[in-house]
């Protein structure tokens, strides 16, 4: 299944219709669900089957009916690089990209392997929490238990993260804040070009 | 979208089917896989749904914008409120025993109360966020 989302990477890369491209993301985050399922993490596969398949798609295909749905060549800044292999842009860049993949690479090596019982994880924190989480919070399923109470200060800066990305998207959309408009456009153009175009609207 | 009879019929007969699995996903978080993060993407794309086959203005009629940023606020309000809640009772921040006198239930409570502010939260947002791209 990793090989399957390794391929299918690949194609999303390779492919020049957008559309297509983005009918894979969602294929994508559909089947990274299924491999979460596999590890028994369902909470997470479910939040992957939920936003990755569903709202990211839908999101990604409203920008595609905001711009257009093939791959500009030539005179876009950010594709310049991919579309013409022999530039003197490339080589540099895959050199930083395999030395970055392979500093990863090196540091997955220390990480412990997936089920091994002698993992730091495993050693206090996970015992405490099977142990003694059906007597603290009496909840049964053990994630919600962690992730609202144990780790409930996290949650909150989650919910903050996504509270803040909704106003940013309303500022960089403009919509109610036509005051502010004109500040923001000098943050856009740093931006992508998908941003650009449609606060030029 | 006049004529996609199929569509519409469809999505009349799914939509309700869909907030009332928000709903469950949100509030049996406890007991089975869910929570607020996933309700409230489930209770946004029912919505989404009703906007893409009966257009973007039926749907803002059905739930403003203004509401939304209300929504989305208020649901992180909630969450904090909560903690600030705890504080007053004498716990620590975010702290769910004090919040009833068997702090089983407290717990339960917090718990509950903070995951519907986190749907609050994600499903405005999700609409909102959808409705500004949607723009005619």
């Amino acid at each position: 299944m990793l090989a399957f989302l390794a391929i299918l990477g690949i194609a999303i890369i390779r492919l020049d219709s957008l559309f297509a491209a983005v009918m894979l993301t969602g294929i994508y985050s559909l089947v990274a669900a299924c491999l979460y399922i596999e590890m028994d993490a369902v909470d997470v596969a479910f939040t992957e089957a939920a936003v990755g398949g569903g709202i990211a798609t839908l999101l990604f295909l409203s920008t595609i009916a905001l711009t257009s749905n093939r791959e500009k060549s030539g005179n876009q800044e950010k594709s310049g690089s991919q579309e013409k292999p022999g530039s003197k842009n490339s080589l540099p860049a895959f050199i930083v990209v395999m030395l970055t993949g392979a500093v990863l690479m090196f540091g997955v090596s220390d990480i412990p392997k997936f089920g091994d019982s002698s993992a730091p994880a495993h050693q206090y924190l996970s015992d405490r929490y099977i142990n003694q989480s059906p007597q603290e919070i009496g909840v049964p399923n053990m994630v919600t238990s962690v992730l609202a109470s144990y780790r409930g200060y996290d949650t909150m800066g989650e919910v903050t993260v996504i509270f803040t990305a909704g106003i940013a998207v309303l500022m960089l959309l403009g919509r109610g804040f036509r005051s502010n408009t004109r500040r923001t456009r000098v943050k856009t153009d740093t931006k992508s070009s998908q941003g650009k175009r449609s606060t030029g609207e | 979208m006049e004529h996609h009879l199929v569509l519409r019929v469809i999505a009349k007969l799914l939509i309700p089917l869909i907030l009332l699995f928000a709903l469950y996903v949100q509030f049996h978080g406890d007991y089975g896989p869910g929570g607020g993060f996933q309700a409230g993407v489930i209770f946004a794309s029912a919505f989404i749904l009703y906007s893409l086959i009966f257009g973007v203005g039926n749907a803002r009629s059905v739930i403003s914008f203004n509401l939304l940023r209300v929504i989305s606020a208020s649901g992180l309000l909630l969450y904090i409120g909560v903690g600030v809640v705890a504080l007053i009772s004498g716990g620590n921040f975010l702290d769910y025993n004090v919040l009833l006198s068997d702090p089983v239930h407290g717990q339960h409570l917090g718990i509950l109360v903070i995951e519907f502010g986190v749907g609050m939260t994600v499903a405005a947002v999700m609409m909102m966020t959808f409705f500004v791209f949607a723009r005619p």
